[in-house]
């Protein structure tokens, strides 16, 4: 399943979300775990009285920003490139993964450490320069975990939340030597840096991600917690960072807003440990800024979903979602679980992710706690209608679908049904219910039928003032 | 047409209608004292504050960090073992075991300090040490962000960071542990002194 990501196979959710719910001790873990986050993040809000405010102004600022994009990226490559960096250009992943490529062998540069970035996850980097001979090493923790078990991350800012301290206990004495039987996370976290550090020491070039780009000043800002970011930008002679075009804002001034709230959205705490700003080569050292296109052109031109670009990469969204807290970011078969994956990954690719529009109960639970007030669930929905249109739904649900309207659009129709359903559930033998055409029926029991229809009662104990 | 000219034009051509830019007020009103709040922040985040020393710096390092081989000076008020300005290559770095720097300013909001590669002389100090002494004049703690990033200081240093106590990560199982890739702890020490930096002091 998690080697599917890049290729065209159709991702099935519903299969994905299986594998992960078969095991009791890892989806109550990854529940519990989520919701904390997700409480946190409650507190931390709650705790600014301008907490409101502050959303309609990133939002805003997006807004503003998404629509004048051209130009601030042309203010953003003229100041960095006045600040002594190195500006590139590329519309694609391959593009992207090429001019790393090339940046790396003409210095002769064979290990790269590497912060975390979703977007190098989006360009399949890491495999792109191991082919070619390169050592690459994730230096954030939960993405190391992920790397050594060649999956993908699941979530977007705990890449291996979906792991028990036993499950990376095993994965690092398979490949960093450490005590199977030792599943303490501390004595595992220090195994990590030990195997780590001689990594910063001995690489040619630093890589991170990005999670602002400010057009005033043409610094790229990251926000971390490990330290690893500003290891990978500060102790190699080489830095280079991979930059989504829809990481720009502004201004300076800007950034109070957006890192008030990154992240309390993301882990209810007041800041990461490190944000850093990296604006101009060191003394003596090279910086290279990639701006990366990668289909994001394409969704700005969307009227629909044009939105999502906003995304800050907080994972709140994630966090409250009850479907991706129950299913696992792996059973998402896309570099974006969550909430957020259900709108972005449709944009690069329909077919292929045509199934997750449907990992949502659209509570708005969502759109409720994104820090840039994307209308996530509304997104959500209006991909099912896409998708519906598009006709990649599947057989069954699209006949039951079909069936469902008529009887839901006929109230004389929808009430035969209710009150007969409740009595034929009553009796029904358990095959009829509990078979593969009935989704509900899956790892849940069906409710006890009521006695009577809610409109038996009302007809039994309130006159009708008007019948339809 | 290169990469750069596909984008930009697919971005102008794809119909968006400007949206305006709105202001950003300060949120400065009702603010808790600064310093008050900057200690709780910063202890919140794994980080410790101590008072200026009454012995002074050097007899508080040779306690507080009685083990350390090599401690690794940026500031004026202590020579520790190894000054950072005679260090050229940051990968030298590797074996300190402290690290002394003093911040610009503070945030109160977050417990964040300000430094930049004038306050650490080799950035990499404030990452491959393994402990980090963080000298701040009380005077100099900013309310909140939002104070902080009107300081011209941001747009002229090449590389800065808002520290706000030691690394951490809560990647496995969401234990919660101080010292992940960099410095294992620390420690801000409120010392009047002054500022190495250049330029973009503090409004």
């Amino acid at each position: 399943m998690a080697n599917d990501i890049f290729t065209d196979k159709k991702v099935d959710h519903v299969k994905g979300s299986r594998q992960f719910i078969a095991d009791e001790p890892h989806i109550a873990f990854h529940d519990k775990r989520l919701w904390t986050l997700r409480d946190l993040r409650d507190k931390e809000a709650h705790g600014i009285a301008e907490w409101e405010q502050l959303r309609e102004l990133a939002s805003a600022i997006k807004s503003h920003t998404l629509t004048h994009l051209a130009d601030y990226l042309e203010e953003f490559e003229r100041n960095a490139t006045a600040n002594g960096v190195t500006v590139h250009w590329a519309k694609d992943a391959a593009e992207h993964n090429r001019i790393v490529h090339e940046i790396l062998s003409a210095r002769g540069v064979d290990t790269l450490v590497k912060s975390k970035s979703m977007l190098t996850e989006e360009c399949n980097m890491r495999p792109y320069l191991q082919d070619r001979g390169m050592t690459v090493v994730e230096t954030d923790l939960g993405e190391r975990i992920q790397q050594l078990d060649d999956e993908p991350p699941s979530h977007i800012v705990v890449p291996a939340v979906h792991k028990l301290a036993k499950d990376v206990a095993e994965v690092f004495a398979e490949t960093i030597g450490t005590d199977r039987s030792n599943a303490d996370p501390h004595y595992l976290a220090e195994g990590m840096r030990q195997d780590t550090r001689p990594y910063f020491i001995k690489a040619g070039a630093g890589m991170t991600g990005c999670n602002f780009a400010v057009a005033e000043t043409g610094t790229v800002v990251t926000c971390t917690n490990e330290g690893n970011a500003d290891l990978s930008g500060n102790v190699p002679p080489l830095y280079i960072a991979s930059i989504g075009i829809e990481k720009l804002i502004p201004k300076m001034e800007h950034l109070g807003v957006f890192i008030r709230m990154l992240s309390r959205s993301a882990l209810g705490s007041p800041i990461t440990q490190y944000t850093s700003h990296f604006r101009a080569p060191r003394a003596g050292g090279e910086s290279h800024f990639i701006l990366v296109d990668n289909g994001r052109s394409e969704r700005l031109a969307m009227d629909d979903f044009w939105y999502s670009l906003k995304c800050i990469r907080c994972g709140a969204c994630m966090n409250t979602c009850p479907v991706y807290r129950r299913s696992g970011g792996l059973s998402y078969g896309g570099v974006y679980a969550g909430p957020i994956g259900a709108i972005i990954n449709p944009t690069f690719d329909l077919k292929k992710y045509s199934a997750l529009p449907f990992a949502s109960t659209l509570n708005g639970s969502c759109s409720n706690v994104c820090p840039v007030k994307i209308n996530i669930h509304e997104q959500i929905y209006k991909w099912r209608q896409i998708v519906v249109e598009q006709g990649q739904v599947s057989f069954v649900k699209k006949e039951s679908m079909k069936l469902a309207g008529k009887v839901l659009a006929d109230p004389k129709r929808y009430r035969a049904w209710s009150s007969g359903a409740g009595k034929a559930m009553a009796s029904l033998p358990r095959a009829f219910l509990y078979n593969p055409f009935n989704a509900w029926g899956k790892q849940r029991e069906l409710p006890e039928p009521p006695g009577q229809t809610f409109h038996q009662w009302y007809a039994a104990n309130r006159k009708p003032e008007q019948e339809t | 047409m290169s990469s750069r000219d596909e984008i930009l034009s697919r971005l102008r051509g794809a119909g968006r209608v400007p949206e305006a830019l709105p202001d950003v007020p300060l949120f400065d009103e009702n603010l808790p004292p600064a310093l008050d709040q900057f200690k709780t922040a910063l202890a919140r985040m794994g980080g410790q504050w101590v008072d200026a020393p009454a012995d002074g710096l050097d007899a508080w390092l040779a306690q507080r960090f009685a083990n350390a081989k090599v401690i690794c000076s940026a500031v004026p008020e202590t020579a520790g073992t190894l000054q950072v300005h005679t260090v050229t290559d940051p990968r030298s770095l590797e074996n300190v075991d402290v690290g002394i720097v003093r911040a610009r300013f503070a945030v109160a909001e977050t417990g964040s300090v300000w430094l930049s590669e004038a306050e650490y002389g080799v950035n990499a100090l404030g990452y491959l040490a393994q402990h980090l002494v963080v000298l701040l004049d009380p005077a100099v703690i900013l309310p909140n962000l939002h104070h902080a990033y009107r300081q011209a200081a941001f747009s002229q240093a090449r590389y800065c960071a808002l520290v706000t106590g030691p690394s951490a990560t809560a990647d496995i199982e969401g234990v919660l542990i101080r010292g992940a890739q960099g410095v294992r702890t620390l420690t801000v020490v409120g010392m009047r002194g002054d500022f190495l930096g250049v330029g973009g002091g503090v409004a």
